[in-house]
């Protein structure tokens, strides 16, 4: 078994490891519907079938001491940044073995060997946090970044402007990241906020901001090595808004059926599993046998992953008490 | 010993920490550069510089979420939510949070951050400014709520909350930060240890921050034989002092300046009541606040807050006739 921390270094440079991984997220997220349909998860799961492009990207220029603050919309990310496929399904399926030892479930992963802090099912929750890590960071002279991974339809809570401002003002070392997925729950974009592009927020807070095709996972690590490099430069904040789309329902059950005719498809000829495919193939580097190979193996992985996950014991009423305080050393 | 208001017992105990501990770095509205609303980080600023003592933007989501990142990532925050009130634009960021954050992450992180905020009623700061609001922050499983009745119980008390591990709500009653006291500033307070602040064999009274000093005076004015115990922290409250005095004296009241309803005080009488029945000689009872905001006018203030008046008289009734009295706003026929 590899460690969150190997697996997310096996990333590192390996263009094929990326397509891997995304394969991984799509076909975990497929079994996750799948499972919660079958009745064997229970509570909800928010899947980000579609948005694998920006959970790589993001995975692929942060280094594992830098800080993710990201959302409910946890699986993909999770994986990306190098947990297995089997703790998360654990997690979901409230296991002791989970990354948060089954009192999580699918909204909370953690691992701190990987930056992942744990992730928040409150609208703008990761926002202020990650602004406090970069905080630290500042203070302690490190060359750390924090980030901040959330939705369209979170620009307008106010901890979005609270913290935007508050970053800009301490030009602190800190990405915030739009995952414009068109929708927040049941809402398109253009019902809930009055402009289409969300990076022009950042201007009321004279903070650079880089609008980018969240489908393509090279643009997304251009755009974020940008960031990232300005933070690391002590010369402050980015906003950046990933224009994604999210190709499952909201949650649970939701079938999406409040989208219009044809939005699905237009986006679905931008998949960006498609895209990297392409230009993989276009590079040389991959062809239609490794991408059934690729495949075949990741079904196995993630099947093997749930079977193990259905397996696994379920924590004792006494894991239910750990950890609600930090014993303090008499 | 030196003597101190307060507020400078707050400052003490802000700079000690600050010195002996460089992972300390405080945060707020006007602490910088103007020293604190109410004069509590006087001289930090000159002292520790601008790096580790900051001004913020009218944000309070914002910087109780970046104390709560900041803390994550090893730093030790303290910041100052000027009234309590404003913690409520606010409340995401500590309760679902900070307090969260350990026990979602298997461990794994630690939230060591203090939040400090004035509370409370008589200064004539009106219905939106005067409020205690423990019952906000009071059923945080993850949270520890501490509230000080003195200088020397403020100092040690808000060193003891920067070096505990989780993150920590700081209750000041605003309306003692003039008030002087001799300070210990070797002296150690424990988190989760009530301070029996005097003894007697004939009714325990319960108390926190200012309403401590309500009680001890109803206390001399009764001439009754009392255990005063100042709970001083209220999460998690020390049930072992307060059990062991009910189960001597047979009488409890606890003091409390929040409203009637929901307040802290139900869960110590509950439990004294559960946990030390048979030693109960009397009905265990509460003097609190009426269900009403927190009125502006001066006399109609005075009249909110429980007064060591009707505490006397409570106390007397207990002892003497294990009476309980009804609250003045019902035997006036004001209210219900
Ligand atoms: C403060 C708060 N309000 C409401 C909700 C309920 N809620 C959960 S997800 C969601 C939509 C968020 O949309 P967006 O920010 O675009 O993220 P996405 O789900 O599309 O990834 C809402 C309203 C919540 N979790 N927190
Ligand atoms: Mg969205």
């Amino acid at each position: 078994m590899m460690t969150s921390l190997e697996r997310r270094n096996a990333l590192k440079g390996n263009e094929l490891a990326w397509y891997e991984r995304m394969l991984e997220i799509r076909e975990f997220e497929r079994r996750t519907n799948e499972l919660f349909a079958a009745g064997l998860i229970r509570g909800t799961t928010h899947l980000c079938v579609g948005q694998e492009a920006l959970d790589i990207g993001l995975a692929t220029t942060l280094n594992p001491d830098d800080v993710l603050a990201a959302t409910y919309r946890s699986h993909g990310v999770a994986l990306a940044f190098g947990l297995s496929s089997h703790s998360v399904m654990a997690e979901i399926m409230g296991k002791a073995t989970g990354c948060a030892g089954g009192v999580g479930g699918s909204m909370h992963m953690c691992d701190s060997t990987v930056g992942l802090l744990p992730t928040s099912a409150i609208i703008g929750g990761g926002m202020p946090i990650a602004v406090g890590a970069a905080l630290a960071f500042q203070v302690q002279k490190k060359k750390n970044v924090g980030v901040a991974l959330f939705g369209d339809a979170a620009t307008n809570i106010g901890a979005f402007h609270e913290s935007l401002n508050l970053a800009a003002i301490w030009k602190l070392p800190v990405i915030f990241v739009i995952d414009n997925n068109v929708y927040g729950e049941y809402t398109r974009i253009d019902l809930s906020t009055p402009i289409e592009d969300l990076h022009l927020r950042a201007a009321s807070y004279a903070m650079p901001s880089i609008k980018v095709d969240g489908m393509d996972v090279y643009a997304v690590q251009a755009s974020m090595q940008e960031a990232v490099d300005r933070a690391r430069r002590g010369d402050g904040p980015t906003l950046v808004e990933a224009k994604t789309y999210r190709f499952s329902g909201h949650s649970r059950a939701d079938q999406a059926l409040y989208r219009p005719a044809g939005e699905l498809e237009h986006w679905q000829k931008r998949d960006p599993i498609l895209l990297t495919e392409q230009a993989l193939i276009k590079k040389g580097i991959l062809d239609q046998a490794k991408i059934e190979a690729m495949k075949t193996k990741i079904v196995n992985l993630v099947d093997s992953a749930i079977t193990q996950a259905q397996a696994d014991p379920e924590p004792s009423a006494k894991d239910m008490f750990s950890n609600v305080f930090k014993e303090m050393r008499k | 010993m030196t003597a101190m208001r307060f507020r400078q017992a707050i400052v003490t105990a802000l700079s000690d920490e600050m010195e002996s501990d460089e992972r300390v770095i405080l945060f707020g509205e006007d602490v910088a550069a103007a020293e604190g609303v109410f004069k509590t980080s006087e001289g930090l600023f000159d002292k520790f510089g601008p790096v580790r003592v900051r001004d913020t933007p009218i944000s309070e989501m914002a910087f109780t979420g970046a104390a709560v990142g900041a803390a994550m990532m090893g730093m030790r925050p303290v910041i100052e939510i000027m009234f309590m009130e404003f913690l409520g634009v606010a409340l995401d960021q500590l309760v679902t949070e900070g307090a969260k954050m350990h026990y979602l992450s298997k461990g794994e992180y630690t939230v060591p951050m203090v939040v400090r905020a004035s509370c409370g009623a008589g200064l004539g700061f009106g219905t939106q400014h005067s409020q205690t609001l423990e019952n906000w922050v009071a059923a945080t499983p993850g949270l520890k709520v501490i509230e000080p009745s003195d200088a020397q119980s403020a100092y040690s008390l808000l060193r003891a909350a920067i070096q505990d591990e989780n993150p920590v709500m700081f209750l000041e009653s605003r309306i003692l930060y003039a008030e002087r006291g001799e300070v210990d500033t070797s002296l150690k307070m424990e988190i989760g240890k009530a301070r029996v602040l005097q003894e007697g064999s004939d009714v325990t009274v319960v108390a926190l921050g200012n309403m401590v000093n309500v009680a001890r005076d109803a206390i001399a004015d009764a001439k009754v034989s009392a255990d005063l115990v100042d709970l001083a922290t209220l999460v998690p409250w020390d049930r072992e002092t307060v059990l062991n005095s009910v189960k001597k004296t047979g009488r409890l009241i606890v003091v409390e300046e929040s409203p009637w309803s929901g307040g802290w005080g139900s869960e110590i009488i509950s439990t004294a009541t559960t946990e030390a029945f048979s030693a109960l000689k009397c009905a265990p009872f509460r003097i609190t606040a009426p269900d009403v905001p927190v009125p502006y006018n001066g006399t109609l203030e005075a009249r909110y807050i429980p007064s060591a008046v009707h505490v006397s008289a409570a106390l007397k009734a207990a002892v003497e006739s294990n009476q309980v009295l009804k609250p003045w706003w019902i035997t006036e026929g004001v209210s219900k």
